[in-house]
């Protein structure tokens, strides 16, 4: 919103309650939706489901902490941060049933898929652990997407397009909750700081692969870590929380996450996500 | 603790074994006050309070406790205990005074139908 004056602002749409919010705009208002030419709608779509499963599965992992955050105001951030991922995951699964030409849902594609056709990577489907656990995977996960999505915005595709520069903007508020967090944590007390470590610990086995380049995909992920690492160096040691030296974790057959190989939380982690969907097929609330 | 029976309607929280001095609070944080401004040309207005361990953690939590619904283009925080506040007992030599002058009002004039918030 912008105005040329002040009177015009407070008289935008002569709206009665204008104390409240106002002025909502839909991200795709406005942009053509059709497959543009000379793009392989399979693979755009195939991709579009890496995308929209990271987000619709950490979605789920972050909602996992409602009721269970250490404040109820860090439950409402992480809340609002699942549901920012929760926005980009329909977006994205919305456009990978078009443009693959089978016209699935987005509750199709997140209700009624199996295990071995989710495609998000294994950093976003860990669950259980502390608050410094939460945190690491939260920073890594959204410094990561950030960097994705600000290639995405100069996407061939319009819809992508839109939906990164949408992305952007969220994550890069969710990588400064994170990495405030992070810092807080591992420059606060010893036990914070141990905690903190040991949430960059666990995740970090899980970082090598947000860099693997699947032949389906449209951004060369390796290309994301410079500056991926750059930002982590910088708050870890703002932090004093130590790189973590541990190995990345393999795969099955060299088959990760994009693959559909995922780890053992995954089952668990879906029959509590689609056990309303599948116990009540179309139902609607 | 006795028995908490909840009965409805105006005094519902029971209060039966419930000490009448405040107990410590066992918030570590300082409390904030939050005004938020919902748009260019508006004033701040105060939206209410939270918790927070510093001032830019109080900025994190105020824009996602209180903008969520895309209520703000600036947020203001400031703790609760920085603020001096007249006292309810002050009210009379504060506040009545002021109560019959009417004068003091731009009454005489007519606002016109399209000028909103006056």
């Amino acid at each position: 919103m912008s105005f040329d004056n002040v009177y015009e602002a407070i008289t935008e749409d002569n709206d009665a309650r204008w104390a409240f919010g106002t002025g909502f705009a839909d991200p795709l208002s406005g942009v053509d939706t059709s497959v543009p030419s000379g793009v392989d709608g399979t693979a755009l779509a195939a991709y579009c489901l890496m995308l929209g499963d990271d987000a619709l599965v950490f979605s789920h992992r972050l909602q996992e902490w409602v009721t269970h955050a250490p404040e109820l105001e860090d439950e409402v951030a992480i809340a609002n941060i699942g549901l920012d991922l929760l926005g980009q995951a329909r977006l994205l699964l919305a456009r990978a049933g078009k443009a693959d030409g089978t016209g699935r849902s987005e509750d199709t594609l997140a209700f009624l898929r199996a295990e071995h056709e989710y495609r998000n990577v294994r950093l976003a489907e860990l669950g259980g652990g502390h608050f410094g656990h939460l945190i690491a995977r939260l920073f890594l996960f959204s410094t990561w997407r950030l960097a994705l999505l600000h290639r995405l915005e100069s996407s061939v595709d319009p819809v992508l397009a839109a939906i990164a520069a949408k992305g952007v903007k969220e994550l890069a508020y969710h990588r400064d909750y994170a990495a405030q967090w992070v810092v807080r944590l591992g420059d606060g007390t010893a036990l914070s700081h141990q905690r903190m470590q040991e949430g960059f610990e666990a995740a970090w086995p899980y970082v090598g692969e947000l860099f693997r380049t699947h032949p389906l995909e449209l951004v060369d992920a390796s290309t994301l870590r410079p500056e991926f690492d750059a930002v982590v160096d910088q708050v870890l040691a703002t932090a004093t929380v130590a790189r973590p030296g541990v190995e990345a974790i393999a795969g099955v057959s060299g088959q990760t996450g994009r693959d559909g190989v995922h780890t053992e939380q995954m089952g668990f982690l879906l029959a509590e996500l689609q056990s309303v969907a599948r116990a009540m097929p179309d139902a609607t609330w | 603790m006795s028995d908490l029976t909840a009965e409805g309607g105006h005094g519902a929280v029971p209060l039966d074994g419930v000490p009448a001095e405040p107990g410590p609070v066992k918030h570590d944080w300082p409390l904030y006050e939050v005004f938020v401004r919902g748009k260019r040309g508006l004033n701040h207005v105060h939206v209410g309070s939270l918790h927070a361990a510093d001032d830019q953690m109080a900025l994190h939590h105020a824009r996602d406790l209180y903008t969520r619904r895309n209520e703000g283009v600036s947020i203001w925080v400031v703790r609760a205990d920085d603020i001096t506040a007249s006292s309810p007992d002050e009210k009379d030599p504060f506040f009545a005074p002021s109560g019959d002058k009417v004068y003091r009002h731009p009454t005489f004039y007519d606002i016109p139908d399209n000028v909103p918030h006056m």
